[in-house]
Order: C-alpha cells, then structure tokens, then sequence
C-alpha cells in the first residue's frame, strides 16, 4: 500500500512514499501537524492520502533551551523568515488555532539550517504555552520578518545597552555594529544574575562587556543609567547608544544619554495585532507625530519617544491578560497554577 | 406569466433573527429564502430584453440567467450560470451595495419607484450559493492543459482570490501570498461573522486550493521576500494588498486607552475571534459605552460589534446627516432595528480621559451642512460654542482607510498616486511596471468587495492575454471589452 503525504514541517510540497510499516510515524506526525493547523488532509483514493495543510508551512522546534528563570531560548525551523531578516527586525507568533498573534523580537538567524531564534519570557498564556511545547513539536503560523532594520553604520563608538531579554535584539544589532568597524562597549543589567542572558554572545561582539544587576548578585550593584554615567566621567565618549529592554529603563536611559548628548536608538515593543501596519495597535507618539511600531519602527529616536503614554498603553490588556492565564491554568490544572502562586508572591 | 402579473408580486422578505436575540449571538442576521420563497421571487423579474441589471454588475453577471433557472426550480443551472462570472458568489450575495449596482437599475424598482422594492437580486443570488453549498455539490474542477506559466498574487483578499479562481482556470501555475494567517483579507478580518460567516469563506478558499491554487500564508511580500524577487521569479504578478491603513482623527487624546481603529476592533473581533474569549486567546477592550466614528458600512460594523461584545449603549458619531452616510441602507437599518443610537452632524474635536490613560469621554462639535464640496455631498460645518462632553468608555476610529503603502514603498519602480493608491490601466490593471498588475483597495482606496473582485476579474483577463502572448503595449486592443468599458 502506498502512501503519498505531505511533509509541513519541511517543505509544504515534499511528497513521500510509504511503502512499510515503519514509516508509519511520519504519518502520525503529519497528522499531527496539520491537526494543529487545524486544516483537514484530505483523501484522494483508498491507497493514497494526499496530506496537505494548504501551503501552511509548519515551523519546528529544532532547539529549545532554559536560560533562566521562565526564559527560554528557541531555535525554529523558519526559513521564509531567515532568508530576508536584518538586525532590529521581529516576527508575528501564532501557536494555536485558538491563539493570539504576539510580536517577538529576533536573537538571531542560521541561513543555512533555515532557523530563527527567539528568546522569550513567558508572562502570559501564550508564552506559558510556547514554555510546554518541545523539540519536534510545531507552530503553526510565524510571519516575518517584520519592522524596518536597523540603520548599521560605522559611527566610532557604540554603547548597547541591553535590560533582562531585551538583550536578545540588542545582539544581533551589536554583532553588525561590530562587524561594519565599531568599538562596541556593552552594558548588561538584569534584575538578578538568573535573569542575566547572552552574557558569552554578547562578549564576542564586544570590546568591552559591563554587567550590572539590582540586588548585586553579578557585576556592579545597581542600574545601568549608574554604569553608563560611570562610563562618561571615566571619559569614555560614545557617538550612538542603541538601548533594549523593559519600556522603564529605556525611559531612564534616554534622559540620561539625552543629557549626555548621546544620540540613543530604542526598541519598542507594544501591543500588535497583524504587524503590518494595519490595526494601529501599536501607534506611539514620537516627536509629537503618530507612529507604527510595527512599520516605521521598531526602532526610533529614543529622545523623542514618549514613553510615558506608550507604558499606560501596554496596560491596555493587563485585567484581560489575567483572565487568558487563569482561564489556562483551570484548564491545564495545578501545575500551573503553583507557578502563577509563586508568580503572585514575588 | 404575464409582466403585469409579475409587477404585481410584493417584494419576498428574507426572514431575519429577531434584533433582540441576535445582539447576544454572532450568527448571521438574515436567514435566508427557503426553495419556495425564491422561485416565488424570481418570479418578480421581467426577464427584460435589454438586462440592465447585467450592466450594473461590475462583474457583469447573467442575472435574469440565473433568475429565470430559479423560477424553473433547476437551481443546479443557476449555480452554473452565477458561477461562470463571479466566483464568490455566497460572498457577493451578503455583502455587494445591490442597490447601487443591480437593483438600482432594476425595472421593477424603476416601475415602483423604490429601488428597495427591485427584484432581490443579492438575496436570490445568495440563495442560489447557500443552495450549493448545502448540497456539497461544488462542481468537480474539470482537468485544463497547464500552460507552464507562472503567476504570484500577492494578497488573499476578494482581488486577489477572483484573479487566482480565473488564471488557474486558464491553466498557469498560481500562488497566493497572504500576510495572515488565513485567506480572505476584508472578508474575514473586516467584515463580521454575523454579516458573512467565515466558514462561506473558508469554504470558496478550500474550493480554490482543491482548483490548484497555492497559498504561502504568513508571506509578507516586500518583507519575507523582496517584490523585486517575486516580480523575476513569476512571469506575471498581481497586487492586491488592500486598503489597511485605518486614518485617525488626528484630535487630541486619539492615543488614549480604549482609543483603536476599526480595523483593530473588527480584527480582534473577527479574525481572531475574540468573543470567544478567553478560549480564544485574543482580548477585546469592553464597555458599557462605545462610540463609533464614521457613516460607511465598516461604522455600522463595529458599533453592531460593540453590542455583541456587550456594551449597554453602542452610538455612531458621524459629522454629516443621515442622507450622507455611505453606509448601505441595510446595514443602518440593521444597527437601528439592534438599537445602535445615531448622533449624526456631530464631530469629535478632543478625547478626554483620566489618570490611567483610559478615555472617559469625547468632546463633539455640533455641525451643520453647507454648500456641496469636492464628493458633490453638502459640506458640514461646525456650530461654534456648541462643544458637548459625551461620555464613553471606548471609542473606535471608522473613519476610512488608505491603500496599504508596504508593497508600493519597498518597489519604488510602482507610480502610485500622491494618496498612495497603485496607478494602473483602468482596463486591464497593468501598473508602470511589466508583468505587474493591480486592482481592488490598493488602486481604489477603500471600496467594495465586488468594485475589487471586478478589479480582479479584468485584471485576470488581461493577464491571461499577456501571458499567451508576451505583448505589454496596448494590451486592451486584444481584449473583447464589454460595453461598460468601451464607454
């Protein structure tokens, strides 16, 4: 009995035959993908089942790994976005049918095995989800890259200053200042040292590489404005700053370096539903002008953003947020719940 | 059946869920005409010499074609008869302006001097699609000579769809890149469940994929791939990537919490089903009170939207009177019959809100009509000192949308228009540059399903003809062009 299938994982057109009994898995699997997809195979005769999600190609865990507290690094297979992606660009994430999309930025990209990595903390349902899933498990939609890249140019000296996971973007945008001629000075802060990501990437693109932690627990004591402001009365001078991470430090870091007269780039990260320019979800005021995130940034002139009105905007969801988690939670039981306790503790 | 016998049958009304049952529900408002309903109101058509509805029909459907197969009982040749110029039938049936196209021309409506009393044509036609689908008997595409020839359309919306269903019946290799995740464009994140539910959707797509038609969902062309790459690696190309720039008001305070463009609320709403939420994942904000700014359809579908989501007061705010709504006379009726309030020649000039950044309430401008302006309608003008406070815990922006400017901004080798929209042939959609044609929102600015799906089917047609025989310049003179055109 033969078997002609398609292969989503792979390539939305792979044929394979199926001649033996051992093969079967593969069947399953596909089943399995295009039921998360949540498109019917549909049959053309008794002997062969042509298996198609409709073009859908399904993205796979290649790599998944902790590197910290609820922060969990990703490889997917995602080759559409691979191809065409610059540093500062990100991607729309959909992991079910019943899933909402939700912007992620871009670590990093391998052109040759076809994958994206993806940095992500899970606070909500669908990053607590995504935490669930393993390697050789599949989501259905990634559309990307999306966002303009950033401008690379070869200025003197960089500053990137990354916060928590915003240090994820921040790498690939401090790889190509380096490559294109930069001196790159890095300074990285985190809460605490669990929090502390990419420190080694980071590193290798760096000629210097400065860690600062809250509670102290690596690095200097403190906040990076401290570190940055250290920095500048040693005398370092730097032509840009590149800053990435939570909306509050990158507020801070913009009043400091516009102080300093240090031009500084931002990432934002607001609400968005398709990523391309359509619903103004993520519409922020930047010299007193209405911008997409999505289309004319991510990236903008950190000393013309104002970040006050886009943090009260990223509350626009929070009550409803928690009631996506706990929703979830009732759904998958107590294990959860234990981690949303502990999460309500801290 | 004598015409006067025919001139004599009232219009059949197609019942329709009670108002106060169907703001808790998103199923579609009307129910559709049982067998006997529609024979008995395709009855109604004169059956004219000289079809005039033919020729108000942007896709030029054989309407007392498919009428007269009704009357007959043989709704398996209506089907046909529909089928062979207008592939979405089910869709166009729900959502085309009949009373401005079709029905507006209609000799009975003439004859009763009320283009509401016209031969239902949009129902019949609805009809006869429901029918079809019902009996799952989707006629089998038949085997055609593949041509070689390959053909990207880029975006899945009602354009895009129409030239993929008639270019892959010439037999070329055609595929879809869609930006979403599913295909449809308007029809599934604009256009609401209880308006054209999407499984009618789905279904036409399924039916395109199993033509042979190739989707790539979440392809954003000009950022997953350059245009320019999809342009060399296609023999030909078309663009109909829509009108999804939503206009703001550009008022103080439009930033606010609660504050959102049409398009995000009716994305939200539909595409990613957010009244199932939470067991979709998808959150919409909620309100005792919404207002919705704007008189077209998409207005009337957001402030219908709000009652379903379960706002107390669902109101339109819209600067000009009543007369000069776009809206479709159905779609204001509907949201009158659910209890939408209308504060027509009232204008927004500021939002307020409170210390969280929530909008509290707008501040409207009482407005009176002048003397006619650019679009031919009385311009309003505000009433100075008349500035009132309406309070509101959410307000949507329906005010319009401009051509979606991703596709023309990274292919700068496209002449668009100085608002954005793609310049092309009028007849036969070719843009400045060869091989690349265009049609729907992206040339239009916002308008029509069926105006675009029009657009699509003269662009396929003349794709058709370049592709068979390579020639660029003066495409239309090898076109049998109907009369419309030619005029």
């Amino acid at each position: 009995m033969s078997k002609c299938m398609t292969i989503p994982a792979r390539e939305t057109m792979m044929f394979y035959l199926l001649t033996d009994k051992g093969l079967e898995n593969i069947v399953e699997r596909a089943v399995l993908h295009a039921h998360a997809a949540f498109r019917e195979p549909y049959f053309v005769s008794d002997n062969i089942h042509i298996l198609t999600i409709g073009g859908q190609s399904m993205h796979e865990i290649l790599y998944k790994e902790t590197l910290g507290p609820d922060i969990t690094l990703y490889r997917l297979y995602a080759p559409d976005v691979a191809a065409y992606r610059q540093p500062g660009q990100f991607v729309l994430m959909r992991i079910s049918d019943e899933g909402e999309r939700i912007p992620i930025t871009l670590a990093d990209v391998d052109r040759n095995e076809g994958s994206i990595t993806l940095i992500i903390q899970s606070v909500g349902k669908t990053t607590l989800q995504l935490a669930q899933m393993e390697v050789g498990d599949s989501i259905p939609d990634i559309a990307g890259p999306l966002g303009e890249p950033t401008h690379i140019e070869k200025v003197g000296h960089v500053l990137c200053v990354g916060g928590g996971i915003g240090t994820a973007p921040l790498y690939p945008v401090a790889k190509a200042m380096k490559e294109i001629g930069n001196k790159v000075t890095s300074i990285l802060g985190a809460r605490s040292e669990n929090l502390l990501i990419l420190e080694d990437r980071m590193r290798a693109v760096s000629d210097d590489v400065i860690i600062t932690t809250d509670d102290g627990s690596k690095g200097k004591k403190g906040l990076v404005t401290d570190a940055i402001s250290e920095l500048v009365e040693q005398g370092e001078k730097f032509d840009q700053c590149i800053c990435m991470g939570p909306p509050i430090m990158m507020k801070f870091v913009c009043i400091l370096t516009k102080k300093l007269g240090i031009p500084t780039i931002v990432s934002l990260n607001p609400i968005m539903v398709d990523g391309t320019g359509m619903c103004g979800g993520c519409r922020v005021t930047v010299g007193g002008k209405i911008k997409f995130a999505c289309v004319d940034g991510p990236e903008f002139d950190g000393h013309e953003v104002d970040f006050d009105e886009m943090m009260a905007r990223l509350n626009t969801y929070k009550s409803y947020e928690r009631v996506a988690l706990e929703h979830y939670s009732e759904e998958t039981g107590c294990r959860l719940e234990a981690s949303l306790k502990e999460k309500g503790a801290k | 059946m004598k015409p006067a016998e025919r001139l004599k049958i009232p219009p059949t009304v197609m019942p329709e869920q009670d108002p106060k049952e169907r703001i808790h529900n998103v199923k579609e408002v009307p129910l559709g005409y049982t067998p006997e309903m529609a024979m008995v109101e395709a009855q109604r058509c004169l059956q004219c010499k000289t079809p005039f509805c033919i020729e108000g029909c942007p896709v030029g459907i054989d309407i007392p074609g498919f009428i007269r197969a009704i009357e007959q009982g043989d709704f398996k040749k209506g089907v046909h008869v529909l089928k062979q110029r207008n592939l979405l039938p089910a869709v166009c049936g729900r959502v085309c302006p009949q009373e401005e196209q079709c029905q507006a021309v209609c000799v009975i409506g003439k004859a009763k001097k009320d283009p509401t009393k016209a031969v239902m044509i949009g129902k019949l036609e609805m009809f006869l699609a429901d029918w079809e689908r019902e009996q799952g008997v989707y006629a089998t595409p038949t085997a055609v000579r593949k041509t070689g020839k390959k053909v990207a359309i880029v975006g899945g919306g009602p354009a895009g769809l129409t030239v993929a269903g008639d270019l892959i019946k010439f037999g070329h290799d055609v595929t879809v890149y869609e930006a979403f995740h599913k295909a449809g464009g308007v029809l599934l994140y604009g256009i609401p469940e209880f308006r054209l539910p999407k499984a009618i959707v789905q279904t036409e797509v399924d039916y395109l994929e199993k033509l042979g038609v190739k989707f790539r969902y979440n392809f954003i062309v000009g950022k997953t791939a350059p245009v320019e790459k999809i342009v060399e690696e296609n023999d030909a190309v078309f663009i109909g990537t829509g009108a999804g720039l939503p206009r703001f008001m550009r008022v103080e305070g439009e930033n606010l919490l609660g504050v959102l463009s049409a398009n995000e609320y009716l994305t939200r709403a539909n595409l990613m089903k957010a009244y199932t939420f939470p067991q979709s994942d998808t959150p919409i904000v909620k309100g005792r009170t919404v207002i919705t700014v704007g008189g077209g359809n998409v207005a009337m579908d957001c402030a219908r939207t709000a009652l379903r989501m379960g706002a107390e007061r669902s109101l339109i705010v819209y600067r000009r009177a009543e007369e000069q709504m776009p809206a479709r006379l159905e779609e204001i009726h509907h949201a009158r019959e659910e209890g939408v309030e209308f504060h027509l020649l009232n204008n927004p000039v500021r939002l307020v809100g409170n210390d969280k950044g929530w909008i509290t309430g707008a501040e409207l401008i009482k407005m009176e009509l002048g003397k006619p302006d650019a679009s031919g309608r009385r311009r309003p003008i505000p009433i100075e000192g008349s500035e009132y406070i309406m309070e509101t815990d959410i307000l949507i922006v329906a005010i319009g949308n401009s051509p979606n400017p991703l596709v023309p901004s990274s292919y700068p080798d496209l002449d668009v228009t100085n608002w954005g929209g793609i310049i092309v042939n009028e007849i036969t959609g070719q843009t400045s540059v060869p091989g690349v044609f265009a049609g729907g929102d992206i040339v239009l600015g916002a308008a029509t399903v069926i105006l675009a799906m029009g657009h699509g089917r003269r662009a396929a047609r003349a794709m058709n003809l370049y592709l068979s025989s390579g020639r660029w310049t003066d495409l239309e003179d090898g076109l049998e062009l109907c009369r419309a055109e030619v005029r």
